[in-house]
C-alpha cells in the first residue's frame, strides 16, 4: 500500500498534507487516523492530476485558451470553459495513474464481501475555487459502481476547477492558474437512513458548551443543501443531554435508486416527516462523536455524520467530514460575563441581575 | 394534533380566587379551625386577590391539622425574617402564607424598588460576614443547635403528681409541677421557633451564594441545563446520607454474622430485636444498632412537619424492615453500597470539562463562584437532616408525650388529638389543666374538648377528599423571586402548564429534568410514607413528593416522578445522588397515573410518558 504514487488510502500512515490531498482528504485521513469512524476509501491525490495536465499537455492548451481571456464576456467564457472541460473528459490518463486507480480501487472493493457502490467528492487544495468554503458546493457524486464509472467521475471533478464560475472568480482575483490542482475522494458509500451535521459550538450565540445538531432522512445532501427543513436539537456538550429540540418537517429525503445507479429524492411519507429521525441513544452518539473530533482538532468543528441503515447498531453511526468552525472560534470569547470574581460584590450584583432580567 | 383527537385540557389564564372556592361537603366552618391571621379574610379580598399564591404541597402534601400549622409559620416565618430583616437581601423581602381549605399556599413579597439601593450596603456587609467566617460560624452552629436539641430533649411531660414531693417542700423550693408544666410546654414552642431560626441562619446564603453561580454558568453557557449546575456543586458525603449508610451497614453486619434468617417478621420489631441480641453472633449488630439511634435515627419517612410523621426512633419496625430489604438484595448478589468515588470522578469530569470552555477571567470567576457554592453547599443539603429529622424528631416525640398526658386525663378521645387544637388554644388547655389539679376540682377540658375534637376531624377528614389549586388568583407575567424558583421550581413554563397552555401531547406529562437519564417500567403510585413497602423491585416511583429518608427504596427503583419541586428538592438531590433518572414537579403525576401503568421517564427533558 506504501507504493502508490498517486494514490492515499485514508487509513494509510503519514503525514497528510493539504498539498497533496486538499483539504476535505486530509481531514479524512486525520480522523481515520483519530480512530474516528470515517467509511474506508482513498485520495487520488493533486499528483495525479498534476501529472495528467502534464502529461497529455492539456496545461499548455489551458493556458493558450486562457490567454488574454475577458472575464466580462460571458459567451466566451462559456465556451473556453465547456472546452477544457470537454479536454479533461476526453484526454487519455496515462498509464501509470490509471493503473494505481485501478489497483487503489480494486483494493477498496476487496475489503467487502460484494463490491460496494462509492461517492466521489473534489478536496480542493485552497482558495481555487470560489465556494471552497461552502459545505456541498464542490463536485459530489454518489452511488457509484463499478471502476470506469467512478473513473469517470474522478475526471469530472477535476474538470470542475473549470467551470466558467470557477475561471472568472480566479481572473477576478487575480489568482494565477499556475499550480492549480486538485484531489478527489472515492469513498465506500453509506446507506443513510438518517444523516446531517453538528457544530460543536452555538452558531447563533458562540456558546462553546451546545453541539448543534440538523438531521433529515436519507443522506446528508438534503441538509446540506437546504432542500428539508431538518431536525433541529441543542445538546449539552457535557452531560449529552438535549437541551432544546425543534421537529423539522422532513418532506423529501434522498436514498440511492436500485434501477438508475444514483440517487433519487423522493417523497417522505406523511406519518415519518412530523417525527424525530434520530433516537435519544442515537443523539448522544452523534453529539459524542462530533465532541471527539473537536478534542482531535483542539477547535470547534463542523462535521457531517450519517446512520448506515445496513451496519448493526454501535457500529452504524458514521463520520463524513469534519471541518473547523470558523465564525465564532475566531472571536476571542463568546460571552463576557457582567459579574466578574466571586464572593459577597458578585453575588449582590446577581441578585440585582435577577430582579431586572 | 389535529381537531379530531381527545378533549383538549382547558385553557385558562389565571387561577381561582380563594373567594371562590367553596370547601368540600361536611368541612363548613373550617376557617375556626385557624388563627385569623392564616386564612383568607373577607374584609381584605382586594388586596388578597391581587396577589398570586402557589400551593407549597412539596412541603405540605396533605391538610394540616390546627396544631401543625406550627410548621409553615416557623419555617416560612424565620425565612422570611432572615431576607428581610438580618440579611436585608436587596431584592428579596418574604413569604407571604396562608392556608385554603386545609392547604398551604405562598405568595413572595417584593422588595419597593426604591428600597433595594439602600439595601446593598447593609446586604455586603451582614452577608459578606458570614462568607468570610463560614466554617467558624457554622461550628458555632452546630453547637448551639445541639444544645437546642438537647433543651428539647430534657423537657418531660408526664401526669401531675397527685401532692408536690416531699423534698421540695423541705429544701423550701416554693413552686409546684403545675407551673413547671406549663413552663415545658412554653419551652418547647420556643425552642421550636429557635431552631427554626438556625434553619434559615444559613440556608439563604447558601441558595444566594448558589444563585451566582447558577447565573455566570447561565450567562456563560445559555443553553446548560440546570441539573449540570447542581452536579457541579453537589455535596457526595453528606450527614443527610448517614442514616442509610447506617443501614447498609446493620444488613451487612446481619449477613456476614449469620443473623439474617431473624429477619423473617420486622413488622414485629422487639421480637426481631430480642431475637437477634438472644443470638450468640448478635452483639455486634445490636451494638451498632443502639450507636446508630442517636442521631442518626432521628430520621422520618414524612418531612417533619407533621405530628403522624413515624420517626426510625420511634418505630423500629421502619428500618428493620429497609435493612431486611438490604439483606434481601446482598443476598441476591446485589451492590448496594453508593459508589462515592465514581460520584466524585463524574463530578470532577463536568467540571473540568465546563471549565476547559472558558479561559482568563471567565475561567477565574467561574472557579471562584464554585470554590465559594461548594464551600456553602453542603449545608443546603445537610440542615434537613439537622432541622426536620432530628430536632422535629424529638419535637414530635414531646408533643406526642403531652398529648397523651392530657388523653390519659380525658381531654381527648385519642392520645394524639391534641393536635386539632391550635397551640394557643393548647396553652390555655393546659392552664385548665394545671389550674384543676391546682385548686383539686376537675378541669373542665374534658367536658369540652372531646365533642370539639370530633367536628374538628370530621372537617380535616372533609378537607382531605379534596386535592388542592396547583396556585390562586392570576400569576406574574415573569417570576424572578429567587426562591420560588430554585427551591419550589415554580418556572413561568410550570405555571403554562399548570393552566393547560403547555403543548405537551396527551399522555404525557412535563415536569423539571431533575437528576438525568431515561427508564422505563411500571409505576408505583405512593401516597403517604405508609405505603412505601409495596414498591417493588424495578419499578417508577410515583408520588405527591418524596423525603429524602426513603433513601432504602432508591436501591430498588429506577426513577422517580414527583408533583411538586424543583432541581434543589430532596428528590432532586436524592435521585442524582443515586444516578436515578428524576422528573419532578409534574403538577398531577401522582393523580393521572395509575399504579402499574408503564411508564418511560426521561430526565433529560423532564418528560414522563405513559406508554399504555
Amino acid at each position: 500500500m506504501t507504493d502508490y504514487l498517486f494514490i492515499r488510502f485514508f487509513d494509510q500512515a503519514g503525514p497528510a498534507t493539504i498539498d497533496q490531498l486538499g483539504g476535505k482528504c486530509a481531514s479524512l485521513v486525520n480522523l481515520t487516523a483519530a480512530g474516528l469512524p470515517v467509511p474506508p476509501g482513498f485520495a487520488v491525490t493533486t499528483a495525479a492530476y498534476t501529472s495528467f495536465v502534464e502529461l497529455t499537455g492539456l496545461a499548455d492548451e489551458i493556458d493558450r485558451l486562457l490567454e488574454g481571456l475577458d472575464p466580462e464576456d460571458v459567451a466566451v467564457v462559456d465556451e473556453v470553459s465547456a472546452k477544457i472541460r470537454a479536454e479533461f473528459l476526453s484526454r487519455e490518463v496515462p498509464d501509470a495513474i490509471a493503473a494505481e486507480f485501478a489497483r487503489a480501487y480494486e483494493a477498496l472493493q476487496q475489503r467487502f464481501t460484494e463490491e460496494q457502490p462509492v461517492a466521489v467528492r473534489s478536496s480542493a487544495t485552497a482558495e481555487d475555487l470560489p465556494d471552497a468554503s461552502f459545505a456541498g458546493q464542490q463536485d459530489t457524486y454518489l452511488w457509484l459502481r463499478g471502476r470506469d464509472a467512478v473513473a469517470e467521475h474522478v475526471r469530472r471533478c477535476w474538470a470542475s476547477l473549470y467551470t466558467s464560475r470557477a475561471i472568472v472568480y480566479r481572473l477576478a482575483n487575480s489568482i494565477p492558474d499556475e499550480g492549480l490542482s486538485m484531489a478527489v475522494a472515492v469513498q465506500k458509500m453509506v446507506d443513510a437512513r438518517t444523516a446531517g451535521v453538528a457544530m460543536t459550538i452555538d452558531p447563533s450565540n458562540g456558546d462553546r458548551s451546545t453541539i448543534v445538531i440538523d438531521a433529515a432522512w436519507g443522506l446528508g445532501e438534503s441538509v446540506v443543501s437546504g432542500t428539508v427543513t431538518p431536525d433541529n436539537l441543542h445538546v449539552d456538550k457535557v452531560l449529552l443531554t438535549i437541551s432544546e429540540e425543534q421537529i423539522g418537517e422532513k418532506h423529501i429525503e434522498m436514498v440511492p435508486d436500485a434501477d438508475s445507479q444514483g440517487v433519487v429524492e423522493r417523497e417522505v411519507e406523511a406519518e415519518r416527516r412530523g417525527i424525530r429521525c434520530l433516537r435519544d441513544d442515537e443523539v448522544t452518539a452523534v453529539a459524542a462523536i462530533a465532541k471527539r473530533a473537536e478534542k482531535h482538532f483542539g477547535s470547534p468543528q463542523d462535521i457531517e455524520w450519517a446512520i448506515d441503515r445496513t451496519l448493526p447498531d454501535g457500529e452504524n453511526l458514521l463520520l463524513l467530514q469534519s471541518r473547523p468552525e470558523t465564525v465564532w472560534s475566531t472571536k476571542a470569547q463568546a460571552a463576557t460575563p457582567t459579574s466578574s470574581g466571586f464572593g459577597i460584590a458578585s453575588i449582590t450584583q446577581s441578585l440585582m441581575t435577577q430582579i431586572g432580567r | 394534533m389535529s381537531e379530531t383527537t381527545a378533549v383538549a385540557a382547558p385553557v385558562r389564564n389565571s387561577f381561582p380566587s380563594p373567594y371562590d372556592q367553596a370547601p368540600p361537603a361536611g368541612a363548613e366552618g373550617w376557617k375556626d379551625l385557624y388563627a385569623y391571621n392564616l386564612v383568607f379574610q373577607d374584609g381584605l379580598r382586594e388586596v388578597e386577590e391581587k396577589k398570586f399564591w402557589f400551593c407549597d404541597s412539596q412541603h405540605w402534601p396533605t391538610v394540616t391539622k390546627p396544631f401543625e400549622t406550627i410548621g409553615f409559620e416557623f419555617a416560612v416565618g424565620c425565612l422570611g425574617q432572615y431576607n428581610a430583616r438580618q440579611l436585608l437581601i436587596p431584592t428579596a423581602n418574604g413569604i407571604e402564607y396562608r392556608i385554603h381549605n386545609g392547604y398551604v399556599f405562598m405568595s413572595p413579597v417584593a422588595v419597593d424598588p426604591q428600597h433595594i439601593e439602600a439595601r446593598v450596603p447593609e446586604f455586603m456587609q451582614r452577608a459578606g460576614h458570614y462568607f468570610e467566617n463560614w466554617d467558624s460560624l457554622l461550628q458555632n452552629w452546630h453547637t448551639k443547635l445541639r444544645a437546642t436539641i438537647d433543651e428539647i430533649d430534657g423537657l418531660d411531660f408526664t401526669a401531675l403528681p397527685d401532692m408536690i414531693p416531699i423534698d421540695d417542700v423541705l429544701s423550701g423550693k416554693g413552686t409546684g409541677a403545675g407551673t413547671e408544666f406549663l413552663e415545658s410546654y412554653d419551652k418547647l414552642i420556643s425552642l421550636a421557633y429557635r431552631a427554626w431560626q438556625y434553619h434559615f441562619e444559613f440556608l439563604n446564603l447558601g441558595y444566594v451564594a448558589y444563585l451566582d453561580l447558577f447565573m455566570f454558568c447561565k450567562e456563560m453557557f445559555p443553553r446548560i441545563p440546570d441539573q449540570a449546575i447542581a452536579t457541579m456543586v453537589q455535596g457526595v458525603d453528606m450527614e443527610l446520607f448517614r442514616p442509610d449508610d447506617e443501614l447498609k451497614k446493620l444488613a451487612k453486619i446481619a449477613v456476614s454474622d449469620g443473623l439474617a434468617d431473624l429477619f423473617g417478621d420486622t413488622s414485629d420489631a422487639e421480637g426481631t430485636l430480642a431475637a437477634i441480641a438472644a443470638h450468640p453472633a448478635g452483639a455486634a449488630w445490636t451494638q451498632a444498632w443502639n450507636d446508630a439511634q442517636d442521631p442518626w435515627f432521628n430520621f422520618t419517612t414524612g418531612n417533619g412537619f407533621y405530628a403522624h410523621d413515624q420517626y426510625w426512633r420511634d418505630v423500629p419496625s421502619i428500618p428493620l424492615a429497609f435493612i431486611k430489604g438490604y439483606i434481601e438484595r446482598l443476598q441476591g448478589g446485589a451492590d448496594i453500597d453508593r459508589h462515592v468515588d465514581e460520584l466524585v470522578a463524574e463530578r470532577d469530569r463536568i467540571t473540568g470539562e465546563y471549565a476547559e470552555l472558558l479561559d482568563g477571567d471567565a475561567l477565574a470567576t467561574f472557579q471562584g463562584k464554585l470554590g465559594l457554592a461548594r464551600v456553602v453547599y453542603p449545608y443546603v443539603e445537610n440542615h434537613n437532616f439537622y432541622i426536620e429529622h432530628w430536632t422535629m424528631g424529638v419535637f414530635w416525640r414531646k408533643a406526642r408525650q403531652l398529648s397523651a398526658v392530657l388523653h390519659e386525663a380525658g381531654f381527648w378521645p385519642e392520645p394524639n388529638d391534641m393536635f386539632y387544637l391550635r397551640r394557643d388554644e393548647v396553652r390555655e388547655t393546659l392552664f385548665d389543666y394545671v389550674n384543676g389539679w391546682m385548686v383539686g376540682a376537675p378541669a373542665i377540658g374534658p367536658s369540652h374538648w372531646p365533642a370539639e375534637v370530633e367536628r374538628r376531624r370530621g372537617i380535616v377528614d372533609a378537607l382531605s377528599t379534596a386535592r388542592p389549586q396547583p396556585a390562586l388568583n392570576t400569576p406574574p407575567e415573569v417570576i424572578t423571586e429567587p426562591f420560588t424558583l430554585m427551591l419550589w421550581g415554580i418556572t413561568d413554563d410550570q405555571i403554562q402548564n399548570w393552566l393547560g397552555k403547555s403543548d405537551v401531547p396527551e399522555g404525557t406529562l412535563q415536569g423539571m429534568a431533575a437528576s438525568p437519564g431515561t427508564a422505563e417500567g411500571p409505576a408505583r403510585v405512593i401516597s403517604s410514607a405508609d405505603q412505601l413497602s409495596e414498591v417493588q423491585d424495578g419499578e417508577i416511583l410515583v408520588a405527591p413528593v418524596t423525603s429524602p429518608s426513603w433513601g432504602p427504596i432508591f436501591g430498588k427503583i429506577r426513577a422517580t416522578v414527583t408533583d411538586i419541586g424543583g432541581m434543589m428538592s430532596h428528590a432532586a438531590i436524592v435521585c442524582r445522588e443515586y444516578g436515578m433518572p428524576a422528573v419532578t414537579g409534574t403538577g398531577t403525576a401522582s393523580v393521572e397515573i395509575t399504579t402499574g401503568q408503564m411508564l418511560r421517564v426521561d430526565g433529560n427533558s423532564g418528560t414522563v410518558t405513559i406508554l399504555d
